[in-house]
């Protein structure tokens, strides 16, 4: 697997033959953090016009490559080479002076302004948003992702943001441009349309450095591939000749691990949503439109959608951190709970696992004991509160049994949350929301950002919750992952929930076209007290 | 030139240090202050910081002032660890003033034993009263406690001087603005014979044990931190942050009402048109000094009475201005907050190629990056 | 009631008005970049002693300004390199500047307690300040009035027109999105808080040279935290910005002139009028937590530091 072709040199009587030089080749590149080391003698070659995937688990040092060429942050050592010269990328201005786009994982726009004024702000030379907009519109068509410079960034859906961002990109007339994740918060429809436009800048010779974990979408997409592993390059490949389980061994030495769900019949009714509308708290936000869903003992139901279509809402509507109008729009064992706050409801048997692991699911400036107290007072068996006051003895005791059930690497109950990786701090958050034993689990995007050995355990924790007989929800952005954990799935799109199928009779391209909102309305509660809108 | 870097874990070392740091930077600013105002440095330094030590009645006066400041400076640390910023300490001061006030003044000529305990109550309550404003208006307005706290302090100020001006005013006092000198059963009884400190330094070490035994061993103060600390995570975990609020506002107030019962039922003996010279002010420098812990609020007001004690010593001996206690003050603020610094952060030389800082305070929506791993 | 004292009950309010005017201009400046100075007070009393102190040592009020402006400028400054390079605090910094403030400038001013100076000259312009009425209402102030108005009106075209006011109003809104895409994040912070100090340091200048031409110790009576109130009133847009400081200035003048309009309140509650009607206002913008949300700048208060 040679990442350069070897020219023997022209006969003898024969003109040279001009070589090509690669756009971008980074030599040898390391990188180290306090902790933990990020890129360790990494080497990538990227020829114009190719679409370059960097294929890797959470944690393998995909991002840090990229803040490296894109001037974010500096190596500790090795050599970047831009177009046959050696240079040093100071900052994302350098790097855009060089012919370097970024597409940022997490956008850099500013919701209060019109696409028009956020493309102006990111120009490096200094242009009015009215003269600009003629060129976003053209520029858009052309790559086939329409965007209006007038209308305000907040009231756009995720996937049109990107475009924006990406547009933002094409207007600097990058020669080499770095999508990193672009697909999670696409529709499948928008990522083969991504494909389109991408394909066709490969044509025009912009190089592509494509950042994913997903398979399938760089063997449907990508001309080559450099994997990383642990920071190292583990080979390059060219995904269109290398099967599934080829590419994962690269990627982490053996198949991906799979779990699967032993068939069982579902008990009662233990979480009841019933025509659930909630008006968004953020002026920005998605409002919740007639939401019903029933969540039944021993059965994991799945909950699809892009971010921005009320996930956050429903979420902070069912942990009880916002209110619901109607009491009885929510129901936990048969009591109401929708004017319950967060206390309440996990008293009655709620356990919710948030998206945001640091300064919501745990507290960053206390220790892993401390942050066990969190919601472990919850629950009068542990033994944390007597008569108001704190028994640290109990505490400890309980977070010991967490760290040591879930396996999180760490230093000891005392350690403080921000030294654990983010796969280790999920791993004891999951871990002390099961230790609860709640009838109700509640999770959202529970292995995002995780290594997929934390990944597994994680998915693996929720199944047995499943075979125990709670009730399980599992909100995520990764369609391949519900399929795999689910027993039923449905779809939160533009505020409305889809009715949940059982998973064997969908597929991914029919919950790939509800996501858009093209679905059929929630199904009615068996014993609803009235007929649904 | 050096560059900032994050530490993985804040520095334990520092935490404790940075105080004392900023003492010590306070000091050789001190001295040099004195050197530029003419004074032999070495000289006033002794008048201002050492001198007090050297007799009984300097120590008693150093725990008479430092009351005050405990009180108010105890209780504001307690909301400022949730969050809660009280500013009007000195305002809820001069209510609980003015409130012990009314009480000894009804009852003059009582001689009984209640009379005092009552005054304080009184003065605790009244304290508690014009706290309850701010935290009303944050709790059910979402207006700014700050602000809220800050106005009221300047409203109870007029409602003193309107008193002492008017309906409480002396009428045996030759028309000066101040109330008559309260009685016997109306002050509080002195520690020792001949110095000026009294029963409110022993309430305010209690307030001290209490605070550290709320923060260390209640629930509730494990609420007010996390509160303080990562308020979507309170909210996660159904703290309820009105709550928080007014336990904070409310144990606040009463201490400060509290410190302005012992000064006008102690060394004041009576209503005047200004019972504090900022005690409430003076408080929030207390308690950042104290790095918001009771004991650490203790020593701080100690350090802070110095400052007092040391000011009116050097005008009278030195002539020195005695604005210059403000500016100590102020300036031993900015030196913790920037030897604060140092806890979280520090500086590592450049190397080529330059090492750059992991992510340390990312986006609030930031999930975990795949290679740092600290997160936000 | 005599017309002449009406009119002159009604335009005193405008001198009333002024600090905040200024100082809650350049406050707003700030806090759309992000950063929010507690320290006004501080900082308006050091620009009152400082504007004081130079006017009677050289005789010419606008030296006076000018050293006001520079010394409001160097308390701003202190703050921006604690909060924004040395990453403290802002409430825990800005509470600093206000007490550090409070005794710099008792420090500075010792010596020039019942000292005078002449008044800031009222204008003269011609005709207008003699037309009937509205002449004495409206024309015969001093420049710095009219400069404040005009500065308020710059603010707003900045802010909205310029490319300026947009790298601003972005700073404001997501620091870390507008470092990812190049821009000067803390330059730009350094440059609206430097300015949000000069314009207090001239409020408080107004007071001690033009309101109350002397100086006395925390003179400002609460003014900076007011103008910080003034700013949420305004819902951070600088047009709000005038209707709240000469609405207080009305307020304040009151207690002057109380006797004179035959209020029979004593002095001492007039005087409290400014406080509590600056707290009613809070509570009128703020109860409805949308309108806070919507305008208020999204990353107001939290520091930021570049990866």
């Amino acid at each position: 697997m040679t990442d350069q072709a070897q020219d023997p040199g022209p006969a003898p009587g024969q003109q040279p033959r001009t070589r090509i030089e690669p756009r971008l080749q980074l030599l040898g590149i390391s990188k180290t953090y306090p902790s933990v080391v990020a890129n360790d003698g990494v080497d990538l070659t990227v020829m114009p016009g190719e679409i370059h995937a960097v294929l890797g688990e959470n944690g393998a040092g995909k991002s840090t490559l990229m803040k490296i060429i894109y001037g974010v942050t500096r190596p500790d050592a090795g050599q970047v080479m831009w177009e046959g010269r050696e240079v040093r990328i100071a900052s994302p201005s350098g790097a855009r002076r060089l012919g370097i786009g970024m597409v940022f994982q997490h956008f850099a726009l500013f919701e209060t302004l019109t696409v028009a004024e956020n493309i102006a702000l990111a120009l490096d030379d200094k242009i009015t948003p009215a003269r600009l907009a003629p060129r976003i519109r053209a520029v858009s068509e052309q790559y086939g992702l329409p965007l209006d410079p007038e209308r305000r960034v907040h009231s756009m859906s995720v996937g049109e943001r990107q475009r924006v961002e990406i547009v933002r990109c094409l207007l600097q007339s990058p020669r080499l441009l770095i999508m990193d994740e672009p697909t999670s918060v696409l529709t499948p429809d928008a990522v083969q349309t991504l494909f389109v436009s991408l394909r066709q800048l490969a044509a025009e010779g912009v190089s592509i450095l494509y950042i994913s974990h997903k398979l399938d979408e760089i063997q449907a997409l990508c001309d080559k591939a450099t994997v990383l592993r642990a920071g190292r390059v583990s080979g390059t490949a060219v995904p269109r000749e290398e099967t599934a389980h080829s590419l994962a061994e690269l990627m982490i030495g053996g198949d991906l691990p799979t779990c699967s769900l032993a068939p069982r019949a579902p008990g009662e009714v233990c979480l009841q949503l019933d025509q659930l509308d909630l008006a968004s708290s953020d002026p920005f936000g998605t409002h919740l439109q007639g939401i019903s869903l029933a969540l039944r003992a021993g059965e994991i139901t799945g909950l699809a959608g892009i971010s921005g279509n009320g996930q956050q809402e429903l979420l902070k509507a069912l942990s009880g951190e916002q209110l619901a109008p109607r009491p009885d729009s929510i129901r936990i064992l048969g009591r109401d709970a929708g004017r319950l706050d967060a206390a309440q409801r996990r008293r009655l048997g709620l356990g919710f696992v948030p998206e945001e692991r640091l300064g919501r699911g745990a507290v960053p400036g206390l220790s892993l004991a401390d942050n066990a107290l969190l919601t472990g007072y919850l629950q009068p068996a542990t033994g944390m509160l007597k008569g108001g006051l704190v028994r640290r003895g109990a505490v400890r005791a309980f977070a010991d049994a967490v760290i040591e059930r879930f396996k999180v690497k760490c230093g000891g109950a005392g350690a403080a949350a921000t030294s654990l990786s983010g796969g280790n701090l999920q791993k004891f958050i999951v871990g002390r929301e099961i230790r609860l034993a709640p009838k109700v689990m509640v999770l959202a995007q529970p292995t995002w950002g995780v290594d997929i050995g934390a990944a597994m355990l994680i998915r693996q924790a929720i199944i047995d919750l499943r075979d125990q007989g709670v009730a399980v929800l599992v909100l995520s952005e990764e369609l391949d992952e519900l399929f795999m954990t689910c027993d039923r799935i449905a779809v939160l799109a533009k505020g409305r929930l889809s009715r949940a199928v059982p998973v064997r009779e969908t597929s991914i391209n029919r919950i790939g076209v509800w996501m858009s909102g093209e679905f059929i309305e929630t199904e009615t509660i068996e014993g609803a007290n009235h007929v649904p809108a | 030139m050096s560059r900032l870097e994050a530490r993985p874990e804040p520095s334990r070392v520092m935490m404790l240090a940075s105080p004392l740091i900023a003492a010590a930077a306070m000091l050789v600013t001190g001295s040099l202050l004195f050197l530029f105002l003419g004074q032999a440095p070495l000289h006033a330094f002794h008048v201002y910081f050492i001198a007090p030590f050297g007799s009984a009645y300097g120590i008693g006066e150093l725990l008479l002032k430092a009351t005050p400041l405990i009180l108010c400076g105890v209780g504001l640390a307690i909301g400022f660890r949730a969050n809660v910023h009280n500013i009007g300490a000195d305002g809820q001061l001069t209510m609980g003033a003015v409130a012990a006030g009314c009480v000894a003044l009804y009852f003059d000529g009582v001689d009984a034993p209640w009379v005092l305990p009552l005054m304080i109550a009184a003065g605790a309550l009244g304290g508690l009263a014009w706290a309850a404003v701010p935290a009303l208006l944050r709790v059910r307005f979402n207006t700014s406690e700050i602000l809220v706290s800050l106005m009221l302090v300047y409203v109870a100020y007029q409602f003193l001087g309107y008193l002492v001006h008017g309906p409480l005013r002396d009428p045996a006092g030759f028309n000066f603005p101040q109330s008559k000198m309260f009685g016997e059963s109306a002050t509080l009884p002195l520690l020792v014979e001949g110095l000026r400190v009294n029963a409110a330094f022993p309430l305010s070490l209690l307030a001290v044990l209490g605070a550290w035994f709320f923060c260390r061993h209640t629930f509730a103060g494990y609420r007010m931190q996390v509160s303080g600390m990562a308020p979507a995570a309170a909210l996660y975990a159904g703290f309820s942050e009105p709550k928080n609020v007014w336990l904070a506002f409310m144990v606040s107030g009463a201490l400060a009402g509290v410190a302005g019962v012992g000064e006008v039922a102690g060394p004041l003996g009576q209503l005047q048109p200004s019972v504090s010279p900022g005690y409430g002010f003076a408080a929030i420098i207390v308690a950042y000094v104290g790095r918001l812990h009771p004991l650490g609020v203790l020593l701080a007001s100690l350090l802070m009475s110095l400052l007092y004690i040391g000011g009116e010593s050097a005008q009278i001996e030195l002539q020195l201005p005695s604005a210059i206690t403000g500016l100590f003050q102020g300036l031993l603020l900015f030196y913790l907050l920037a030897a604060d610094l140092f806890i979280h952060y520090r500086f590592k030389p450049r190397t080529r190629p330059t090492p750059t800082t992991p992510p340390a305070t990312g986006p609030s929506a930031s999930f975990a990056t795949e290679t740092a791993p600290h997160e936000s | 009631m005599n017309p002449d004292y009406v009119i002159a009950f009604l335009a005193s309010t405008a001198g009333a008005a002024t600090p905040l005017v200024l100082a809650s201009t350049g406050e707003l400046v700030a806090e759309r970049s992000g950063v929010m100075n507690l320290g006004l007070e501080g900082v308006m009393l050091v620009g009152a002693v400082a504007g004081f102190a130079a006017t009677l040592h050289s005789g010419s009020p606008g030296l006076g300004l000018l050293a006001a402006l520079a010394a409001g400028m160097g308390m701003a400054l202190v703050f921006a390199v604690l909060v924004l390079t040395l990453q403290t605090n802002q409430v825990a910094t800005g509470l600093a500047l206000t007490l550090f403030g409070l005794g710099l400038s008792a420090f500075l001013g010792r010596d020039l307690v019942g000292q005078t100076v002449a008044p800031l000259p009222h204008l003269s312009i011609p005709v207008l300040s003699n037309l009937p009425f509205v002449g004495p209402l409206l024309f015969r102030f001093d420049a710095l009035v009219y400069v404040s108005l005009a500065l308020v009106g710059l603010v707003a075209w900045v802010l909205a027109r310029t490319r300026t006011g947009l790298l601003i109003r972005a700073v404001g809104e997501a620091p870390h999105s507008a470092h990812a895409i190049g821009m000067p994040v803390l330059k730009l912070r350094y440059a609206t808080v430097l300015f949000g100090g000069a314009l207090a340091g001239l409020g408080g200048a107004y007071m001690s040279l033009a309101l109350t031409p002397m100086w006395a110790e925390g003179m400002t009576a609460g003014r900076g935290w007011i103008a910080l109130a003034q700013v949420v009133f305004a819902t951070w847009k600088p047009r709000g910005l005038l209707l709240g400081a000469y609405l207080f200035g009305g307020v304040t003048v009151l207690q002057f002139h109380g006797q004179g309009l035959g209020i029979p309140i004593p002095s001492e509650f007039l005087s409290m009028l400014p406080y509590l009607a600056t707290i009613v206002v809070l509570v009128v913008i703020c109860r409805n937590p949308q309108t806070i949300l919507l305008n208020k700048p999204m990353s107001l208060g939290q520091n930021f530091k570049a990866d």
